[in-house]
């Protein structure tokens, strides 16, 4: 999600509306998220589909058309390509960043202000969509500084130097992306090449090194620039054209005239910016249907134009600079956003059905409710623990890559975060007791699972101060409420008293341990009062319960 | 008076048996209310507490200074002070050359210098051209010296000494480790003129304290119960208890199944197949990568060819007229394995196993899920999600609209409204807000939509709408309990465990 901050004044010199709240409701059914509303500024927070309201001057034009003004957006044009007017592309970038698609606007009227947001829209294009310009990047340029024709090719590094944005030296490409701050932030998208891109124009000067830098003599916009080159290189030719509409048509509604630029891809010519708008199908069942309405032509029509479309003979018209439309169901949609949320009915349908909770889960609820029926806390802890915690239970370790926490590992068992948080709790009243119900993961030896990894329900217990005997005495009860049979054998466990200790097995098969917990063990975790535990695999349980069932 | 003293016999019959214990001494200094009632201190203090609480007395805590035995007091106290083993050896000699007495004391340097300057002091020897020569009578040597009378008293307070007693506490203070001085505080009271006039009160009546089943065999009517002081303090107890958390996805889950709903389950760690590919995620999308979602080290999983093409081909060129993603997918990055980042790979697992036959169906699901997050006071890495879908060839988005209001309604919030929002794998969307009446905002609660034909048809065959919502329960929980720092849910601190009150 990104966020664009617009004046408040401009919002309200565009809609009717006038208190906070009713223009939080109004931008809110717009379908972007209203971050907060101050005295002078209205933050809003614009869906990762709609790039083109990142636009001050498209959103506000947007939101016109949303409330009923006239669609002022959609008049806008290009004019032919003047004598010079070229860009050609080189088969050199092919491998790197193989298209651009360019643009000039003519008349702008530049202020501090304006400046302001198209860099900032530039930057949210870049960081957003862009994927921190992995997807594509784009350069504005004065135009009188630079001479036609454009060739934008791949160089060698070390043939490639100029002076970049914000220095006062001529660098190497090399050096920039060693020494220049962008260089460095960027310069994972280009090290691996043996060639980098760049714009050269006619003179030779290098405008500019995509997708890390412009040049500081022909890359710099200022109050006193009224003509640009807009040039948006990348490798999603379509997405290319998208982004270019956007700042191509921002820039017209800050005043600009549009001007077309002939791409030379070798034989192929094409003309930059496409602004051939796309037609979908759209039928008034498929609407009718999907939103629950009954709508008719015309009204879908009228609703398409709130969006911006145009609707003609069941089909739409979308506005050239939209990328989102996939589907008849992305126009629909908008039909429903121009409908208003708020209008839409709350129906509840009458199918019928019936409730069925999982097994598994109200099997576990009985075990919680003997448990808590004896008087023990149900504790609730993560499943990833933490790398020192993993390593010292001397089991099998599934990590997780990156984690940003200490927790790195999934738990193979639910006795450390038991002992956890019995050390945490040494301040608290005794007896402690506690339980957990869990998911604890092994790796899948029998590979069984589509992820190579077991999942199995378990349950511990843990009680402080307590024995052996406590402990029998609480398995016992357990097994004898859930009508299971069990079978208590001798046993050895890492962390329990030798002769103290016992497995648990049903049906000769061992499902866990019980016993009074080794004072080492009890002081790695600086536990100062003596405890006894029960930790058991639920599979089994679940196996035989079910069966009955 | 009459009234006064039916007020006196009230409270007395009020005491318990501690304070029945000490009230007829109650006038006298603590030391001997003490010997007389026969109760240790604990049960001491307690006593006065529970008359403080009846006011009749006033407590009030001194600070006392407790002289005891220091190391060498201890030893000196068994085996002599060094002085008086150094007037034995006088006794036996009169007289000893000064270079002599100390090899023969066997003491050490400073405990022979100091106990020789004691006895000078005392005058009971002197020092006589470079002998040592004993000064004192026998009857004088018999007697005990007010030092080893001192120590035998130990431990005394400092204020309870006499003259003579502190003449030689102030002695032995100066020497090495003999005596300890302590402070401690001490429980001191002051009578109220109610407590005035019941102390020393002699208590004739016999109160049955508590009813044994000899009392019940025995029971005649002549006999009286103490009346209990009903509103004294009593010690907390505690019981078990469900942890909060599951008390919330209780609620959620009986919800659910009040719906009609069916509760579906998975695993947690899921191939990236059903957790984005199967969502029509794209597989450049931000979610996808490490900042955002845990993926296991050196884990590779298995996918169903059958579906994965089908999913393939909805990226790459889209599925009934979809354009699609418009990229190469690679089934390598579907087969990933991950901690899912939502329960929807539940929902698709869910409609890739359905028959046509099957519908109209409704599914829940609730579970944990994962975000490679630093945890702070709103954030956690893993929390419970709980998800619904419902599958009917009829349904449509007022149907979904219906349901999230009576989803939302049944857990608790009044205020509702519904605004368009973005998900990757819905069209059309929608995000509910809930109105926070004592903030006067609304917030963002729950997210919803009818999942799109590309999600749709690669698992289930054609497209029917599958209406599907979505919430985090931890941050709700964390409203309803009243938990600032929303990592106290998973703290398992005991006291919250057996405390917090949970709304019904």
């Amino acid at each position: 999600m990104t966020v664009i901050t617009i004046k408040k004044s401009k919002i309200k010199e565009n809609v009717r509306n006038k208190t906070d709240e009713e223009m939080d409701s109004l931008l809110s059914l717009f379908g972007v998220g209203v971050e907060e509303i101050t005295e002078s500024n209205i933050s809003l927070d614009i869906p990762p589909n709609r790039p083109d309201l990142l636009s001050v001057p498209i959103f506000l034009a947007s939101l016109r058309t949303f409330i009923g003004k006239e669609n002022s957006l959609k008049k806008q044009k290009t004019s032919k390509p003047e004598k010079n007017y070229k860009v050609e592309i080189d088969s050199s970038v092919k491998e790197i960043r193989p298209f651009t698609v360019c643009c000039i606007v003519k008349n702008i009227s530049f202020d501090e202000q304006k400046i302001k947001e198209i860099i900032d829209l530039q930057e949210k294009l870049h960081s957003g969509i862009g994927k921190n310009r992995k997807k594509f990047a784009v350069g504005i340029y004065p135009l009188e500084k630079i001479n036609f024709p454009i060739t934008y090719k791949a160089e060698k590094p070390e043939k490639i130097k100029f002076i970049p944005l914000g220095s006062e030296n001529e660098m190497s490409a090399l050096e920039i992306l060693k020494k220049h701050p962008s260089g460095i932030e960027y310069s994972d998208l280009l090290s691996n090449f043996k060639k980098y891109p760049v714009f050269i124009d006619s003179k030779k000067n290098i405008l500019s090194m995509p997708p890390v830098i412009n040049s500081e003599e022909t890359g710099k916009i200022t109050e006193n620039t009224k003509e640009v080159f807009i040039e948006c290189s990348g490798s999603d030719f379509e997405l290319l054209s998208k982004v270019l509409n956007i700042l191509s048509i921002t820039l017209a509604e800050m005043g600009g005239k549009i001007y077309a630029i002939e791409l030379e891809y070798g034989k192929n010519k094409l003309l930059s910016p496409n602004f051939k708008i796309e037609e979908m199908k759209v039928s008034i069942e498929n609407t009718n249907s999907l939103l629950g309405l009954n709508l008719e032509e015309a009204q879908i029509g009228k609703l398409l134009e709130k969006m911006g479309h145009e609707y003609k003979n069941k089909k739409v018209k979308i506005p050239h600079w939209r990328g989102d439309i996939l589907h008849e169901n992305d126009v629909i949609e908008d039909i429903a956003i121009a409908y208003g949320y708020q209008n839409f009915s709350r129906e509840l349908p009458n199918i019928f059905t019936i409730g069925q909770s999982s097994k598994k889960e109200e099997i576990k609820k009985k075990i919680s409710e003997i448990l808590i029926g004896l008087g023990l806390n149900e504790i609730s802890s993560y499943h990833l623990i933490k790398f020192h915690e993993a390593n010292a239970s001397k089991t099998e370790k599934i990590e997780v890559e990156n984690s940003k926490t200490d927790y790195k590992s999934l738990r193979n068992n639910l006795l450390i975060s038991a002992l956890r948080t019995i050390s945490q709790n040494k301040d608290n009243d005794y007896p402690q007791q506690i339980f957990e119900i869990g998911t604890v993961f092994s790796h899948d030896k029998e590979n069984k699972t589509e992820t190579g990894i077991k999942e199995n329900e378990s349950l511990i217990i843990l009680m402080s101060p307590a024995n052996f005997t406590k402990m029998k005495q609480t398995s016992d009860y357990l097994f004898r409420l859930l009508n299971v049979n069990y079978k208590i054998e001798e046993s050895t466990h890492l962390n329990l008293i030798g002769g103290r200790t016992a497995k648990l097995t049903i049906n000769k098969k061992e499902i866990g341990y019980l016993g009074e917990l080794h004072p080492e063990t009890l002081r790695e975790w600086n536990i100062k009062m003596p405890c006894a535990v029960i930790e058991i695999s639920l599979e089994e349980i679940f196996d035989i319960l079910l069966k009955k069932d | 008076m009459k009234n006064n003293s039916n007020n006196l016999e009230e409270i007395i019959e009020k005491l318990s048996p501690l304070e029945r214990k000490i009230l007829p001494f109650l006038k006298l200094p603590m030391k001997e209310i003490k010997e007389k009632s026969g109760l240790d201190k604990t049960s001491l203090i307690r006593a006065l507490k529970f008359l403080e609480n009846k006011e009749i007395l006033k407590i009030k805590e001194e600070k006392e200074k407790i002289i005891n035995l220091g190391t060498n007091g201890i030893y000196y106290k068994k085996n002599n002070l060094p002085e008086r083993t150094l007037l034995h050896m006088m006794e036996k000699n009169q007289t000893i050359p000064i270079t002599e007495v100390k090899k023969i004391s066997k003491l050490s340097d400073n405990e022979f210098s100091v106990s020789l300057g004691v006895l000078k002091s005392k005058a009971m020897v002197e020092i006589k051209e470079n002998n040592v020569v004993l000064t004192a009578k026998k009857e004088e040597i018999t007697k005990k010296m007010p030092e080893e009378k001192f120590l035998e008293l130990l431990p005394a307070e400092e204020s309870s000494l006499d003259a003579e007693q502190k003449f030689a506490f102030n002695n032995l203070k100066k020497r090495k480790e003999i005596i300890e001085i302590k402070e401690n505080k001490t429980f001191g009271f002051e009578l109220t003129p109610l407590g005035k006039e019941l102390a020393g009160k002699e208590i004739s009546i016999e109160l049955i304290e508590e009813v044994t089943p000899e009392i019940i065999k025995e029971w005649n009517k002549t006999k009286k119960f103490r009346k209990y002081d009903l509103n004294s303090e009593t010690p907390k107890i505690f019981g078990g208890r469900k942890h909060f958390v599951n008390s919330i996805v209780e609620k959620t889950r009986r919800i659910w199944l009040d719906l009609g709903f069916e509760e579906m389950s998975g695993t947690i760690a899921q191939t990236s197949f059903w957790v984005f590919d199967a969502l029509f995620t794209p597989q450049d999308h931000p979610a996808r990568e490490l900042q955002d979602t845990f993926f296991i080290k050196n884990a590779e999983g298995k996918i169903d060819k059958k579906i994965s093409s089908k999913v393939k081909e909805s990226h790459e060129k889209g599925v009934d007229k979809s354009k699609g993603w418009k990229y190469d997918w690679k089934e390598k990055i579907a087969k990933t394995i991950v901690l899912r980042t939502h329960t929807t790979c539940l929902s698709a697992q869910k409609i890739s196993q359905l028959k046509k036959t099957d519908l109209p169906k409704k599914y829940f699901a609730i579970g944990k899920v994962f975000r490679n997050e630093t945890m702070d006071a709103s954030h956690l890495f893993e929390f419970y999600q709980t998800e619904g879908i419902v599958i009917d060839k009829n349904a449509n988005f007022q149907h979904l609209l219906g349901y999230l209001e009576v989803f939302l309604k049944k857990l608790g919030f009044k205020k509702i409204r519904f605004r368009p929002h973005f998900f990757p794998y819905t069209e059309p969307s929608v995000e509910a807000d809930v109105f926070n009446e004592e903030t006067g905002k609304w917030i963002e609660i729950l997210g919803a939509g009818i999942f799109r034909p590309e999600v749709v048809i690669p698992l289930y065959g054609e497209f029917v709408p599958v209406l599907a919502w979505g919430m985090g329960l931890d941050r709700l929980a964390a409203q309803k309990l009243e938990i600032k720092d929303i990592r106290k849910i998973y703290s398992n601190d005991l006291s919250d465990l057996r405390y917090k009150k949970i709304p019904i």
